[in-house]
């Protein structure tokens, strides 16, 4: 009876936390669906001439992890993380590749010129269709990737703060694994 | 007038069959048919729920044209959902699919529902109960009339 009594109150307290936690999600995340699958086939031109810029024969390098970064010009935050990326490019074990996506190969240029070039290599996907067999939903977009499989997928920019945070967490815990 | 005129701007309107802003269609009206009714299952990446047939983000625009092409390819309608779900997971679909992660989701409201009818029912039953009475007793019937026959 005294049970019955309170049971409008659980009720209440249950639904309370509920919707508590829910207002700390953040509905417009997208999960990735790309973690613990092999990196997709792809081959890219240069930045400049012909030939291939990088391709996914690149990626299956068992030495290093590798981090592939979707950038433009045209992106405004690709400009904030850029800084982080020039960190990133200087780790030990760690090779920085970069994909410009939708970007006219002359404007990533100059973008690369203007703030320096972090990456090992670049290819450029006009169409944007390697970006989609990623599944990328927009620049920038970060992959780690470790023996060919992607391991972590960071949407939006890395900031400097994530570095420490996040970031270094990540690619030591991944290199870790090689020694096992 | 009035009404004709409402009738005309709302026909004029068009959101109703509004489809992104392309140039490129299939040939064949059947085959386009299909494609956009795949692409009514897309949920926009960019924009977020709307599908991408109605969005104007390029995102859309590039996986419209991938839907097309695939239709031209041939290939069947899961084909190309599971396409764009490899990719993009289940969040690109406006209509996600039953699945135990998401069980609660689609139960959930047939659960709560029941558990509605079942105090409804029980309630009902129980007013019905309290209300039944017994027939008066002798004694009773002859208090009833006295107070009748005071009152008259």
């Amino acid at each position: 009876m005294q049970f019955k009594r309170f049971l409008p109150l659980f009720i209440f307290a249950g639904l309370f936390v509920v919707f508590i936690i829910g207002l700390t999600l953040n509905p417009r995340e997208i999960p990735s669906a790309m973690i613990n699958k092999p990196v997709p086939e792809f081959s890219l031109p240069p930045l400049k001439g012909d030939g291939v810029g990088l391709s996914s024969a690149d990626l299956k390098d068992t030495e290093n992890i590798i981090i592939i970064n979707f950038f433009a010009s045209w992106c405004g935050p690709c400009r904030v993380e850029h800084p982080s990326l020039e960190i990133l490019g200087k780790m030990d074990g760690v090779k920085l590749f970069g994909i410009a996506y939708k970007d006219l190969p002359r404007n990533s240029i100059s973008f690369l010129k203007s703030l320096g070039n972090p990456y090992a290599k670049v290819g450029t996907d006009l169409k944007g269709r390697t970006a989609i067999d990623w599944g990328v939903t927009g620049t920038p977009e970060t992959f780690f990737i470790k023996n060919g499989i992607i391991r972590y997928q960071h949407i939006g920019p890395i900031y400097e703060s994530q570095i420490a945070e996040k970031i270094v967490p990540i690619i030591n815990e991944l290199k870790e694994e090689s020694g096992s | 007038m009035k009404l004709l005129l409402t009738l005309l701007f709302i026909g004029l309107s068009q959101n109703a069959f509004a489809i992104g802003v392309d140039l490129k269609k299939l040939p064949d009206p059947v085959m386009e048919a299909r494609a956009q009714n795949i692409m009514r299952e897309l949920r926009c990446l960019v924009c977020q729920n709307q599908s991408i047939i109605e969005s104007d983000a390029e995102l859309a625009g590039d996986l419209r044209a991938i839907v097309r092409e695939q239709v031209a390819m041939g290939k069947n309608h899961e084909q190309i959902i599971e396409f764009m779900t490899s990719r993009y997971g289940d969040w690109i679909l406006l209509k996600p699919p039953f699945k135990a992660s998401n069980a609660v989701l689609w139960l959930g409201p047939i659960f709560l529902l029941l558990i509605g009818g079942f105090l409804v029912f029980r309630t009902i039953r129980q007013s019905e109960n309290s209300v039944k009475l017994s027939p008066l007793s002798a004694d009773e019937e002859e208090r009833l009339k006295q107070i009748i026959e005071d009152r008259g």
